[in-house]
């Protein structure tokens, strides 16, 4: 059967800054993804995986060259039941996956904040939940892996076997070789609920009290912060930290949307008035709140994934993520020098989120989560303005010794890159010659 | 888990591993249906029932076999019902798109794509038919994937919209006839699927609003597997759009390019 790359226009990542043409292909067995491989070579064409788009920036996009539409692989393939280990292919969601654990009364040892992307992508950027500081990264859970190379054909790879490429390809953003499927080690839950404490804060240095009071009691722990405050309310926020319920049964989520954001909300939507609107609503309503509850996973997990294409409120131009990581001994002024920042500038970002890293080390030489606390922010793209913010968040990031989160990120300068993954020249020499993303070349440059 | 607490349904996919049949095998897997597959890649068709049995499909046997050049058809689907312990449905996905330009010119192209999807198609569907008369199941049921191309004939696709229509046609026949049976009655179902984006159809550049995608039609199909018309346009936008171009008068259709 021949493979076919078809002209599309439509690839965006999350951000939805970058429209750029494509030739795609969407191999819909494993044994198709040679193929594909194959033709980008001949055609000297530098190719990239693509898993759900759910990546903000650029770390899946190739302008002008081809990409393996990832999500055509989305079988199961085998399930050990007394082990808590699933083999899937790389393009299933992460959604089929929880519907498929929690009735066994398993879970993902570690989500992130959408469910609607590929183990592919959450391999390949080792992504981090709220519970970072018991359960590490995803990658920590992925014992073994299939690896399609230009080079060298298909590859198990575990940490005892290649383990060098192991240690590549999770966090090593798409550029070491075609994950092709997985093997997810599952953990036991006491229920589909969360038992959910909603704690507000003045300020960042009571943000830094709850966090580290919090870390040994409470599994998943994440804050909110109001970044139009300045002053004594610098760094207000509502802290939650929680842990599984032991009551609720194992329903699981329903896999539709309700509600879609059919187009592209009008360019100025989101801007400082409904901004700062939004965030004192925010904060009024949970601290009136405040207390336990217990919510659904699906609730506590993934609010954003009620709204679907929520990114399009941001307006055609789209927006940028900005995501850090900081060490601990520089965390609190570092944070509160961004902070200061964003509010000076008056682009403020509507979700800003706040947490502290656990220690536990990821495989992956180029994963993002380091211990130390990380701030996310989002901010709509309106043009110099909003990269001269981030130009100024980079020095102070530059400053504290941290790094940035290439998922989040549609335009780190290389220098940042490069201080920030010390491990950089060795991950480079694992790349797959064929792979290249423009995130990739950016950093390289 | 079961809608209803009747037994699992045992069910014949003949062309599984069509991106539009492996998603309704699926929905099937999800009621712990008891399923028999067929389509010419055998080692694929071990990844879809590895799949489809984690899914939670009550059993998935497999038949590895080209079901354009099947000499026994009624043998064939007697080992499968036999495999499963009886039948209760047999669907029909498979088909070829062909190159329409190429059919023009050479009579095998045109010939291939009249005997895969009408001529064996025909074959395949006058075999079910004597079992699944003969079957006891209060939900017998043939259920075939013909296409909107067979509603009119246009110079995109015109060989193979002819063979479909042929297929459509040999389905409404046959509903007709199982409608003077005694009830309980088994259905003849004629899916006449509108744009879907999959392998068959990833050549096509800039792919509209109109375009579904398999995880979108395959619960529409299910329905009217099991009641309803026998002939379902699905997405159901499409009954309107062909019954506008049907009753479109020649001196304008003939200046559209379809
Ligand atoms: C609302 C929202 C909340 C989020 N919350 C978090 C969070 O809490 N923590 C966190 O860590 N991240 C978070 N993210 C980011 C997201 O989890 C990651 O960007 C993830 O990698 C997206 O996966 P994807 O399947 O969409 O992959 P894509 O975005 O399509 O691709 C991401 C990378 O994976 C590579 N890739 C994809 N498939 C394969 C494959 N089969 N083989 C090799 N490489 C592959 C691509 O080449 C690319 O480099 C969030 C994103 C959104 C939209
Ligand atoms: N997609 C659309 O827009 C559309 C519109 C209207 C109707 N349809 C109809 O929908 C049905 C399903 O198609 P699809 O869209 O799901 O495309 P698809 O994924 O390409 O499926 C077609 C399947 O038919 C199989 N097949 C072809 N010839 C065969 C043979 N001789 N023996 C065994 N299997 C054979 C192919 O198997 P191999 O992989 O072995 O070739 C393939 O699995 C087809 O009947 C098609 O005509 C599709």
């Amino acid at each position: 059967m021949t493979l076919t790359f078809t002209r599309s226009d439509q690839i965006r990542s999350w951000g939805r800054v970058v429209h750029a043409s494509h030739l795609v292909a969407r191999p819909p067995f494993r044994d198709a993804i040679d193929a594909s491989l194959a033709l980008a070579r001949e055609n000297g064409q530098a190719v990239m995986p693509y898993g759900a788009g759910r990546s903000y920036g650029d770390s899946a996009l190739n302008p002008d060259g081809a990409l393996i539409d990832m999500r055509g692989l989305d079988r199961f393939i085998a399930f050990d039941a007394e082990r808590g280990i699933v083999r899937v292919e790389a393009g299933l969601s992460l959604s089929t996956l929880i519907r498929f654990a929690i009735p066994r009364g398993l879970f993902p040892a570690t989500v992130p904040g959408t469910r609607h992307i590929t183990i592919g992508g959450a391999i390949a950027h080792d992504v981090h939940g709220k519970n970072h500081h018991a359960a590490g990264t995803f990658g920590t859970h992925v014992p073994r892996l299939s690896l399609l190379r230009s080079d060298r054909g298909r590859l198990a790879v575990s940490a005892a076997q290649e383990g060098e490429l192991h240690a590549a390809t999770i966090g090593g953003m798409g550029l070491t070789g075609i994950i092709a499927d997985a093997e997810i080690a599952l953990a036991g839950v006491p229920s589909a609920y969360i038992d959910c404490d909603f704690v507000p804060f003045g300020n960042l240095a009571q943000f830094f009290a709850l966090a580290d009071e919090s870390a040994a009691r409470f599994e998943h722990t994440v804050a909110w912060v109001d970044c139009t405050k300045t002053g004594d309310a610098l760094g207000r926020g509502i802290f939650q930290r929680a842990n599984w319920s032991a009551e609720g049964g194992y329903t699981p989520h329903r896999d539709q949307t309700r509600f879609s954001l059919p187009f592209d909300a009008p360019g100025f939507a989101l801007n400082s008035w409904t901004l700062r609107l939004f965030n004192e609503a925010y904060y009024a309503f949970n601290r009136r709140k405040a207390g336990s509850r217990r919510m659904h996973y699906s609730a506590f997990f993934f609010p954003l994934d009620a709204i679907g294409q929520w990114n399009r409120l941001y307006g055609a131009r789209g927006f940028y993520q900005y995501q850090c990581a900081v060490p601990m001994a520089v965390g609190e002024p570092a944070i509160r020098s961004m902070l200061e920042a964003i509010a000076d500038s008056g682009e403020g970002s509507f979700l800003a989120v706040l947490k502290t890293f656990g220690t536990r080390p990821s495989p992956g030489m180029m994963s993002f989560p380091r211990p130390g606390v990380t701030l996310a922010l989002d901010f709509r793209n309106r043009g110099a303005a909003t990269l001269a913010l981030l130009a100024r968040l980079d020095e102070i990031v530059a400053a504290a010794g941290g790094r940035l989160y290439a998922a989040k990120d549609g335009r780190m300068p290389a220098g940042l890159f490069k201080a920030g993954y010390p491990e950089w020249p060795r991950f480079a020499a694992l790349c797959d010659p064929s792979l290249s993303s423009s995130f990739w070349r950016r950093v390289m440059a | 888990m079961s809608k209803n607490a009747q037994s699992p349904r045992r069910v014949i996919i003949l062309g599984a591993l069509s991106a539009v049949a492996e998603a309704c095998a699926r929905e099937l897997a999800g009621e712990g249906a008891h399923l028999a597959l067929f389509a010419r890649n055998a080692e694929r068709l071990e990844e879809v029932a590895a799949d489809l049995r984690l899914r939670g499909a009550g059993q998935v046997q497999i038949f590895a076999r080209d079901l354009a050049g099947e000499a026994d058809c009624e043998g064939a689907l007697r080992e499968a019902g036999a495999a499963l312990g009886g039948i209760d449905a047999v669907l029909v996905f498979y088909g070829i798109l062909g190159d329409q330009a190429r059919a023009l010119s050479d009579w095998a192209e045109a010939r291939h794509i009249i005997d895969v999807n009408f001529t064996s198609a025909a074959h395949w569907v006058l075999a079910a038919a004597r079992l699944i008369e003969a079957s006891p199941s209060p939900r017998a049921a043939i259920l075939v994937i013909s296409s909107v191309a067979g509603d009119r004939g246009r110079r995109g696709n015109f060989v193979y919209g002819a063979a479909k229509a042929g297929l459509s046609v040999l389905m409404q026949g046959l509903a007709h006839r199982f409608a003077a049976l005694p009830a309980p009655r088994p259905r003849a179902v004629t899916i006449k699927l509108g744009f879907v984006d999959t392998p068959m159809t990833a050549a096509i550049e800039k792919k509209g609003p109109l375009w579904a995608k398999p995880e979108d039609v395959a619960p529409v199909i299910l329905k009217a597997l099991d009641r309803g018309p026998s002939i379902v346009y699905v997405p159901f936008i499409w009954r309107f759009i062909m019954l506008a171009v049907r009753l479109m008068p020649g001196f304008i259709f003939n200046r559209i390019n379809l």
